[in-house]
């Protein structure tokens, strides 16, 4: 199982992602020039500030070429995590529905946060536990969920929703606590915690994001089985 | 050509920037401040005017989420 990374100027969260990645398979990293994935059998867009985040965050990298290859592979039915920034990306690249928001504290916050998963049946949450929650850290400015109204209800009776801040954990105003959603079709997931960054218990006392990266495994080897 | 391309939290989205500004205000003796929005301003030359609305759509504003206007300036440098 070989994930791919995507790497724009301005990532931040690319190594952890891969370091996280190779704990489950192999991974290696692709430049955002690159036309091709390289074989990949799963994708992450890492977080961090690709092109700056001028204009809007993600609004640049959506156009790079590595992302119109992310597009079409996405488009075939490929798994396409995208964490932080690569969430915003996804909502750019209108491979997800929904828009972030600068956070309502109006402040960069990063903090531990406990989030509640709603369906442990898909390609991106198999390896969670039903009924347990993944405690795992947010780190952002621009991380309110927003949709409107109706976009708001079919996530939901669709179950694209698949992770929710818990109680009291909401800090950036996500519109119904959502802090995670797939497509429809359920190959391309994103969120705003990192599960890159709580790997191991030694740091930061969790390994919760382990299971994001363990379910895509499960889910490519299913797959290909 | 001169355009300006006005970009805005679309009605009825939260602008937490906006309320800032609002509560500021007052703070500084400006009474009688209501629905204070911020949002964005592009200013660009461009040879085709009939591509801004494509531009807008594509890259310069989020259509799910801001509104965007464009005002043309005179090409005679008035205005």
């Amino acid at each position: 199982m070989r994930f791919g990374v995507l790497q724009f100027p301005g990532s931040c969260d690319d190594l952890d992602a891969l370091a996280a990645a190779r704990r489950v398979g192999e991974a290696e990293l692709i430049w955002h020039a690159r036309r091709d994935l390289g074989g990949a059998e799963a994708i992450v867009v890492p977080g961090g500030f690709s092109y700056g985040d001028y204009l809007r965050a993600g609004a640049i990298a959506r156009f790079a070429p590595a992302m119109e290859a992310v597009i079409e592979f996405a488009r075939a039915g490929g798994l396409v995590l995208g964490i932080c920034n690569g969430f915003q990306v996804l909502c750019e690249a209108r491979l997800l529905p929904g828009a972030l928001l600068g956070n309502v504290n109006l402040r960069f916050t990063s903090r531990q946060v406990r989030l509640e998963v709603l369906d442990t049946g898909t390609a991106f949450t198999g390896a969670c536990t039903p009924g347990a929650s993944l405690s795992i850290p947010a780190k952002h400015s621009w991380g309110r969920y927003y949709a409107d109204e109706p976009t708001l209800d079919a996530l939901e009776a669709r179950g694209q929703v698949l992770l929710r801040y818990a109680p009291g954990e909401n800090f950036n105003g996500s519109l119904r606590d959502i802090a995670g959603v797939r497509n429809e079709r359920g190959n391309v997931f994103g969120l705003m915690p990192h599960p890159e960054h709580a790997v191991d218990e030694l740091l930061g006392g969790s390994a919760d994001g382990l299971r994001i990266f363990e379910s895509m495994r499960l889910a490519a080897e299913g797959a290909l089985a | 050509m001169r355009a300006r391309v006005l970009i805005r939290p679309k009605a009825g989205i939260l602008d937490p920037q906006g309320e800032a500004v609002q509560r500021a205000l007052p703070a500084l003796g400006f009474a009688g401040v209501s629905d204070v929005r911020v949002g964005r301003l592009v200013e660009l030359d461009v040879e085709d005017p009939g591509q801004l609305e494509s531009m807008c759509e594509k890259l310069l504003a989020n259509p799910l989420v801001e509104d965007y206007e464009v005002v043309l300036e005179g090409s005679s440098g008035g205005g």
